[in-house]
């Protein structure tokens, strides 16, 4: 997944001496926008999530895949009674539509969780939030990758 | 000779001050860089700091008296008047000082005493040995070479192109003020010369073979034109 | 054994809600890419994480190949009393890998 076999350098000498390329090269690939939705359903036990409530914070355009900061943070007392119990993080786009499913309870105080993660090219990401009272919220973000240069091999 | 030299290394610092790789990259990753609990790379100097204790280099030094080392490298070695860098420095303590067998140069034990040695620098400015000049115009001419199936030279690019978009990078000034460091495309923390052979590589040209003294001549060179910068290692790259 | 960072505040106020930080070196190898023979790499990435405080679990995540390599998890707690944070770390190949912290209510 990593930068599987981008090309080295540049490609185009031309294109670098002018005016030097300022277009964003993004490696199209299949969408696999239904195995997103079924990850999430089976999240959810197939209710279909809310929107609201829920913030992904990615950076809109990343310089490389293979490692890109994100935290999900949920609207939420966090108390006893009204918490969060979960929270998915799914992808549209790399070979596997799962990230990552957090459990967390009131015991959290917040809910909020960060990590890093691999994409393989420009796509949308869903991060969904199981509540307490047996309903889904859900927030999502869209991720443009950009190619790395002067790669190995 | 001694004066031409000198006056070369003023008009290298009397342009535009350089610019650290850093300050090219996004606030996210220059986030990761600045906080030792998010930039992988200190895993690597937290090894270092293990190996450095297990490998007796105590017995010799106090980790103290590693402080501004980095920042002097590549430097030229008493004993054989030839120029190294950090790398090969630890490289002779192990084998010439400890009679121990030789680690593999990219290899993690020796880039993790390498950012370790390294990050004892960090913040501190660099100070290019003068007494590489040899090196150092060797590495000069080697970085204005044109080369490869693409006919390009370091200074096309790190000169000429620094700040445009090369698909979709930055193309930064190249300097080498944060290694050993964690590339995020290697996923893993890596060294100047590898760094360098990317960029060779790059332009469709075959690398220096592992070791070679050209790469300690641009190193040199490199080390002299980031004057002003700080060490940063371990840094974080895309 | 696998080199940690974890960031944990020693002193805590009773009731306070802290973040806590964790950093593991693995090279969440996905199992989808293709080594230097062009033979696929298998799967060797940590699968799971959980925190227990004072033996009760307080975070749980499972990961998947998407995370990147050098697992970065940050989370929360409310601390109400003084403790022990135990991580844990499993996956592939047998790894397991735990670290413990002490928190303190000032
Ligand atoms: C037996 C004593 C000894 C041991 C053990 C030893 N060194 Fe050294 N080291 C030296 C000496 C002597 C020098 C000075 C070399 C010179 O300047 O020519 C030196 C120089 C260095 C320098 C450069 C310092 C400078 O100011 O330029 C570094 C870096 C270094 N050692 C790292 C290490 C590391 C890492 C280890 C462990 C793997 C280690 N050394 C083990 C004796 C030792
Ligand atoms: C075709 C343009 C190009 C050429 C030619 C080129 N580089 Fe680079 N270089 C880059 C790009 C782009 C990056 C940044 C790559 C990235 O971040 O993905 C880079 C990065 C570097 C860095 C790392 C800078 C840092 O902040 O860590 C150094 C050092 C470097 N180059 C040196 C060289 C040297 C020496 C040569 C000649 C042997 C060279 N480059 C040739 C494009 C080039």
């Amino acid at each position: 997944m990593s930068s599987p076999s981008w090309p080295g350098c540049v490609t185009d000498r031309r294109a670098l001496i002018g005016g030097l390329l300022a277009v964003m090269l993004v490696r199209p690939t299949a969408a696999t926008p239904e195995a997103l939705e079924e990850a999430i359903l089976d999240f959810t036990k197939g209710t279909a999530p809310q929107v609201g409530g829920v913030v992904l914070d990615i950076p809109p355009l990343v310089e490389n895949g293979n490692t890109v900061p994100v935290s999900v943070e949920v609207e939420s007392p966090m108390t006893e009674a009204e918490h969060v119990r979960a929270i998915g993080l799914f992808n549209e786009r790399n070979p596997l539509p799962h990230v990552l499913t957090a459990k967390l309870g009131p015991w959290s105080g917040e809910a909020r969780i960060g990590t890093r993660i691999r994409l393989s090219n420009t796509q949308r990401l869903v991060a969904v939030a199981a509540m307490s009272d047996g309903s889904y919220r859900f927030g999502e973000a869209q991720v443009i990758v950009t190619l790395a240069a002067c790669v190995e091999g | 000779m001694r004066q031409l030299a000198a006056a070369a290394l003023a008009a290298l610092t009397l342009g535009a001050a350089p610019r650290s790789g850093f300050e090219t990259m996004t606030p996210e990753l220059q986030a990761m860089q600045r906080d030792d609990l998010a930039n992988p790379g200190m895993l690597y100097v937290a090894d270092g700091e293990a190996l450095w204790a297990q490998e007796g280099c105590g017995s010799c030094h106090a980790v103290a008296a590693m402080r501004g080392v980095a920042a002097r490298y590549p430097a030229l070695d008493a004993a054989s008047q030839t120029p190294i860098d950090l790398t090969d420095r630890i490289a002779q303590c192990r084998e010439a000082r400890q009679g121990k067998p030789a680690l593999p140069p990219e290899a993690a034990p020796m880039l993790a005493l390498a950012a370790f040695v390294a990050h004892q620098s960090r913040g501190m400015p660099l100070q290019p040995d003068a007494q590489l000049e040899g090196a150092r115009r060797q590495g000069e001419a080697l970085f204005r070479e044109r080369r490869g199936q693409l006919n390009l030279s370091c200074a096309q690019c790190h000169d000429d192109n620094a700040g445009r978009k090369l698909a979709g990078s930055t193309i930064p000034e190249g300097h080498a003020n944060g290694y050993p460091l964690y590339r995020l495309e290697w996923q893993g923390l890596g060294s100047l010369q590898r760094r360098l052979r990317n960029c060779i590589a790059g332009v469709r040209s075959e690398p220096y073979p592992p070791g070679a003294p050209e790469y300690v001549a641009l190193e040199a060179y490199l080390a002299a034109r980031a004057r002003g910068l700080v060490v940063e290692s371990p840094a974080v790259r895309p | 054994m696998a080199r940690t960072l974890l960031r944990v505040p020693a002193t805590v106020t009773r009731g306070e809600v802290v973040e806590i930080r964790t950093l593991i070196q693995h090279p969440m190898e996905t199992g989808f890419r293709s080594g230097e023979n062009g033979r696929m790499l298998s799967r060797d990435i940590i699968r799971r994480f959980t925190c227990l405080y004072n033996n009760r679990p307080v975070f749980e995540a499972e990961l998947h190949p998407a995370i990147a390599a050098n697992p970065y998890l940050t989370f929360t707690l409310r601390v109400d009393e003084s403790g022990i944070l135990a991580f844990t770390w499993e996956g592939d190949n047998g790894f397991s890998q735990t670290e413990t912290r002490t928190l303190t209510v000032a």
